[in-house]
């Protein structure tokens, strides 16, 4: 594998890392400040990608389209949290899950209603289409660059909120003690239907950056889910940092995976056993990676003692 | 979810006269009508009830579930219609794997099954059975053909890739079947995959001249829009499952000029198909796919069988299917040994129709095209 190959195929794995990021970063707050696991999360990634074709069909503008994602995701999660997740965060669980299960049952039937059983069509901008050349004559695309971007720029300032702002410290007190920070007057339940809803905005903002390089339909956001929950187990539950370290490890593992296992163990198998043996091993590696970090970090990378 | 309907397939004309059976014919359906795969079943359901209402008979009883692409619920599916809905012929299935659990039980119980899409090659082998019968394609055939054109393309280093489950793997080995080429590279991806820019990064570095991807459904949307954006321009070969009338609104103009090979096309020349094309976009207000022309074909060969012969009765009833005489939406249409088609397969091209993306015939791949399996099944 020559070093451009390599060097490209590090920035996709980067790109593939920094999307998950946008899922893992609202799915590890609400997990880690509200103690509830959410598997509608999903959902709301494909309400985003749903509203964000909605609205460039209608206006032809992808800048209002991901207004519209990130609105109408944030809107969906404060429905959610106020009608469904108020009622969960004393009971178990099992109960979360079942809940949320059925949550994504009932949006992805009623996305199916209102949009049919096709995939829709969402595309980028023209002024983000096409490649540029980068230092060392790396060709590659504008959008995947443009998603890089994004991600970035949203991790910052994640942790800027996190760490210097009033909402900040009310957050990390929730994760410490939510019955002492509810007794200093702090209207908790107004800050947790805060953070749901950031995280809602978050996943639908990841579905409609996705949705215009992939497919969007029904159903999209469960792979990406489960994807999420190994991301955020990996980076430990709460914690913002590790689900940027957690999503970049996971996206390099399975890019780098995907691309170079067939190849490495071509070296010294015949072609077509190295092909196969290869795309299983590289279906396995996240799962792998998770496995090796919770031997070492019970907790995850950043998960506290 | 449950989607549980029972629709009596019935146009009003219903009355006096001697009807040709005494009792009527109960079809159990099982397909895929939710979940991310919903389209592919939806279209096939459509075809089918199009064709069974066009044909005017009452006596013919579709009970249609869904099987939201699960094996699991597909089987426990199938053990109910036989064992309390007590149909006597069963069809619908989209998906090989799905397929595969439901179908040689139900033929062991007796059961006639019409497969209106998936064609996995143990079926049409080794494990063929009397009472099978597919009428959509055996799953390589259009593989086969891909590798064919590729050929009269004057490809000869081409870069193929499929997802790594049984049907992904019978298409590269259909694919070099025919392909005389050498392979720049050969890439199974995941199932489900959604971001395809390792795999792209590799063709741009492999040298390739062209491409051969099956990727069904959203994965080939996902390849398509994400090529389309690399900056390979490389020409792009694959078979109709990436290029169908759902699908190809969703990829827009990625697709434009990508050549396709299929069994069916709307511009197929033959009065059965114009009258479908019409009546099914008069009906359901949208253009037909390649699977609602399976359902519909289905149909009719079902109702071609029961217009000479009783399905109580077996041997006759399983002579009038292999007869095969009825009007298909593809023009000629036979049956081979082992019960799969023999049929032509087109190239086709994604054209722009004002603002509808379709598909329009560009030449014939392979003509009166059987499978590779006819010799391995005895029956």
């Amino acid at each position: 594998m020559s070093l451009l190959l390599f060097i490209e195929q590090t920035l996709n794995g980067l790109q593939f890392g920094v999307m998950l990021f946008l899922m893992a970063a609202g799915l590890t707050l609400v997990f880690g400040v509200m103690g509830l696991i959410n598997l509608a999360h999903g959902s709301l990634y494909m309400i985003g990608a749903f509203a964000a074709a909605a609205v460039a069909g209608a206006t032809g503008s992808f800048l209002l389209a991901l207004v519209a994602s990130f609105v109408c995701a944030a809107f969906a999660g404060v429905l959610i949290e106020f009608f469904v997740i108020r009622r969960l965060y004393d009971r178990d669980h099992l109960d979360q899950v079942l809940a949320t299960f059925a949550l994504i049952l009932i949006f992805s039937e009623a996305t199916r209603w209102v949009f049919g059983s096709f995939p829709l069509f969402l595309d980028k901008p023209d002024w983000l289409s096409g490649t540029v050349m980068l230092p060392f004559g790396i060709e590659y695309s504008l959008y995947r660059l443009a998603i890089i971007g994004v991600g970035l720029v949203v991790a910052v300032g994640l942790f800027w909120m996190i760490s210097k702002t009033r909402i900040g410290i009310r957050i990390r007190a929730g994760e410490n003690d939510r019955e002492m920070i509810g007794a200093l007057g702090v209207n908790i339940s107004l800050l947790y239907t805060f953070v749901f809803a950031l995280g809602a905005a978050l996943a639908g903002l990841a579905g409609a950056l996705v949705g215009a390089i992939q497919s969007v339909q029904v159903g999209m956001g469960e792979p990406v889910l489960i994807l999420a929950f190994v991301v955020i187990v990996i980076g430990g539950i709460g914690s913002i940092k590790g689900a940027l370290i957690g999503a970049i490890l996971v996206g390099l593992t399975d890019t780098l995976g995907r691309s170079m296992l067939p190849s490495f163990f071509g070296l010294f198998l015949e072609p077509s056993s190295a092909m196969s043996l290869g795309a299983s091993l590289s279906s396995m590696s996240i799962y792998l990676l998770m496995i090796g970090v919770l031997l070492f970090r019970p907790k995850g990378l950043f998960g506290g003692v | 979810m449950k989607l549980k309907s029972l629709i009596i397939a019935a146009s009003l004309a219903a009355s006096t006269a001697t009807i040709a059976q005494a009792e009527g014919v109960k079809v159990g359906m099982i397909t895929t009508l939710s979940g991310g795969g919903a389209g592919l079943g939806i279209d096939v359901r459509d075809g089918f009830m199009l064709a069974i209402a066009q044909s005017g008979r009452d006596d013919i009883e579709v009970v249609i579930e869904d099987d939201q692409r699960k094996p699991d619920v597909a089987v426990q599916l199938a053990d109910r219609m036989i064992q309390s809905e007590q149909v006597d012929v069963m069809t619908g299935i989209i998906w090989s794997n799905l397929a595969m659990a439901v179908i040689p039980s139900a033929l062991a119980q007796g059961q006639f099954y019409l497969s209106p899409n998936a064609g996995p090659s143990a079926l049409a082998g080794a494990d063929c059975h009397e009472n099978y019968f597919n009428v959509a394609w055996q799953n390589d055939n259009l593989h086969e053909a891909a590798g064919a054109y590729s050929n009269d393309a004057g490809y000869a280093n081409i870069f193929i890739l499929a997802p790594n489950y049984p049907a992904g793997t019978d298409a590269l080995t259909g694919f070099k079947r025919m392909y005389e080429g050498e392979l720049a590279g050969e890439v199974y991806t995941q199932l489900g995959q959604t971001d395809y820019a390792a795999e792209i990064a590799q063709i741009r570095a492999s040298g390739a001249d062209s491409v051969f991807f099956f990727l069904p459904g959203g994965m080939g949307i996902s390849f398509l829009k994400q090529y389309a954006d690399s900056g390979v321009d490389l020409p792009v070969v694959g078979p109709a499952f990436s290029f169908d009338q759902g699908i190809l609104q969703a990829v827009g103009a990625a697709a434009l000029g990508v050549h396709n090979t299929s069994q069916w096309s709307k511009d197929i020349e033959n009065e059965t198909n114009a009258a479908f094309v019409e009546s099914f976009q008069a009906e359901y207000g949208r253009l037909p796919s390649l699977y609602a022309s399976q359902g519909f074909d289905t149909a009719n060969l079902l109702i071609s069988a029961l217009e000479v012969a009783d399905v109580d009765d077996a041997d006759a009833f399983r002579a009038a299917l292999e007869a095969a005489n009825f009007d298909s939406t593809r023009g000629d249409f036979a049956f081979a040994s082992n019960h799969h088609p023999i049929q032509d397969i087109y190239v086709r091209e994604v054209i722009q129709e004002g603002d509808v993306f379709t598909n329009k015939i560009i030449g014939t791949a392979l003509t009166d095209h059987s499978n590779a399996y006819v010799d391995q099944c005895s029956m």
